[in-house]
């Protein structure tokens, strides 16, 4: 990439300190998550803290628990043990405040929808049973629209985008919903360059406006400059904490096994 | 056309109306066509076709013990429904077996069962059980047309009121669970909604083919429209209009009415599955 994006030289000044820019919000707190799939002990134990104003990257090998460690924490799979909690109450208990967008080969893109349809979801919460979308909430999904360039396709069948086309519309689905916490499972995988670009701009934009971003993302290269925290896993809790900080070969070592290249910068 | 070609047309058409059983099955066929099509599209988009089967052919037991009780059949066949839909669940969460198996296991496991209890019952009854299989539209009594009235009117009010919610849950059906939309009451609503139709469905075209009435009009419509509502409202149409000249080429020609319909409504999507233009009707200029 030849164009630096602009987020990646802007000085970003109080967010280094750890949740010292946004004192008054309330951190995601997981402690102690256990799942099992089916027999085998996917997530052991882990515990860390998600704070708002911060972008972290869920990172570690193939069949770490990334998606399973989000999953968990929204309640979507059962838990063997362990809390999830978002500032004094239990996350599953504010639902309502957390976005959360499935990494899309689960989605089946021949669904009859068009992109208007599925960014509109993102109001069905808020809009609450047996009522029509107001006014405002399509506004709200067409500002979203426009926020990730995607305007102009609105009328467009899904099944008629590109990859990086349908993960933008995933996103704009959770900017419509106004959420505080907002999640997302490998949101670059089969995206071109624009789109990783919108999506890291606009995690900084929601980390800026005092959101929390949890993104899973497997991929070590240069992309991974743009979180500010990490979290690196492998079944278990191998490091956490600003990048710098977690991105060691020793760490990388533990999580993978044997020598790791990563983006140092 | 001459005039007396267009008499004998409107004659054939209006002749069988004068039937009070004719009325009868024509209005029950109606509304099942449509309420199939709208319940039926929800399966398609969730690719869950052998659902509708496996509900569909687990009425049977419970017909014939509400016919034993001397309970309302309708009722039976629900609550039958109803327990093949949780049987099925019960299979998945207690075993690594994936749904279509435990469909499979479901199905022919309550059709087996009904079919054993209706033979058993039929030797000193008069019931019949290809009635059951294949339907017996001629047989709609008025309180079957008010059932089937009452149960159109449910599904269409519950879909038009939980469209939004539904078509979240069956496009996304963790992202739904995610933001707290109750997915398990909703899925289990569908799966009522599924039920209820197919009850209303039986006397029409039978536990057989009730699966057709579901799925062809919805998958019809699917290749020409893009969005859910109007595979829904296109879907019924279709399904209304098979019905109807279904009913008709019953009468005509004197074939089985179920089958009929069914072979319509096939018909139907092969000419569209034809006929459509190569990319879809609905291909947005660039």
């Amino acid at each position: 990439m030849d164009i630096q994006p602009a987020y990646c030289s802007l000085p970003r000044p109080g967010l280094r300190l750890v949740n010292s820019q946004f004192p008054t919000l309330k951190p995601v707190s997981i402690s102690g998550l256990s799942v099992y799939y089916q027999q085998l002990l996917a997530l052991d134990q882990i515990s860390a803290e998600f704070y708002p104003g911060r972008v972290t990257g869920i990172i570690g090998p193939n069949g770490a628990g990334k998606s399973t460690l989000l999953q968990a924490m929204l309640g979507l799979i059962p838990t063997a043990s362990g809390t999830v909690r978002f500032g004094s109450q239990t996350l599953a208990d504010q639902r309502h405040q957390v976005a959360y967008v499935p990494q899309r080969s689960q989605i089946d893109w021949l669904y009859p929808a068009t992109v208007w349809d599925v960014v509109l979801m993102g109001r069905v919460q808020k809009t609450g049973w047996f009522r029509r979308f107001s006014a405002a909430s399509r506004q709200q999904a067409r500002a979203a629209l426009e926020r990730v360039g995607m305007a102009e396709l609105r009328n467009r069948p899904i099944g008629q985008l590109s990859g990086g086309q349908q993960q933008r519309v995933f996103l704009a689905r959770s900017l419509a919903q106004e959420a505080d916490v907002f999640c997302f499972d490998e949101p670059f995988v089969g995206v071109d360059q624009k789109t990783e670009t919108v999506l890291f701009e606009i995690f900084h934009e929601l980390a800026d406006a005092g959101k929390t971003v949890i993104v899973v993302n497997h991929d070590l290269g240069e992309a991974i400059t743009n979180f500010d925290d990490l979290l690196l896993l492998n079944r278990s809790l191998i490091a956490s904490g600003p990048r710098q900080q977690v991105l060691n070969q020793e760490n990388l070592r533990h999580a993978y096994g044997g020598t790791v290249s990563f983006y140092a910068a | 056309m001459r005039p007396d070609r267009v008499m004998e047309l409107v004659r054939a058409l209006v002749e069988p109306l004068q039937y009070g059983f004719m009325q009868r099955s024509l209005m029950t066929a109606v509304l099942v066509g449509l309420i199939c099509a709208v319940v039926g599209s929800y399966l398609m988009v969730q690719r869950l076709a052998l659902l509708g089967d496996a509900i569909s052919h687990s009425v049977l037991p419970g017909l014939a013990v509400a016919f034993v009780l001397g309970i309302n059949l309708s009722l039976g066949a629900f609550i039958a429904g109803i327990l093949s839909t949780l049987a099925i669940a019960w299979i998945r969460t207690r075993s690594p077996l994936k749904e279509d198996a435990a469909m499979g296991i479901v199905l022919s496991a309550f059709f087996a069962l009904g079919v054993t209890l209706i033979t058993l019952i039929q030797k000193n009854n008069k019931i019949d059980l290809n009635h059951f299989l294949f339907g017996n539209i001629l047989g709609v009594t008025a309180a079957d047309v008010r059932d089937t009235v009452v149960i159109a009117g449910i599904v269409v009010l519950v879909v038009f009121a939980l469209y939004k919610e539904l078509l979240f849950y069956t496009f996304d059906p963790l992202g739904a669970q995610a933001v707290g939309l109750p997915v398990n009451r909703l899925n289990f609503g569908l799966m009522a909604l599924i039920a209820l139709t197919v009850v209303a469905s039986l006397k029409v075209v039978g536990v057989v083919l009730v699966l057709s009435l579901l799925i062809t009009p919805g998958a019809t419509a699917y290749l020409l429209v893009p969005r859910l509502h109007q595979v829904m409202l296109l879907g019924a149409a279709i399904g209304i209009v098979s019905s109807i000249s279904g009913m008709y080429l019953s009468y005509w020609f004197n074939l089985p009415s179920g089958p009929a319909i069914v072979l319509v409504t096939s018909g139907l999507f092969f000419l569209s599955l034809l006929l459509r233009p190569q990319s879809g009707l609905w291909q947005l200029k660039p």
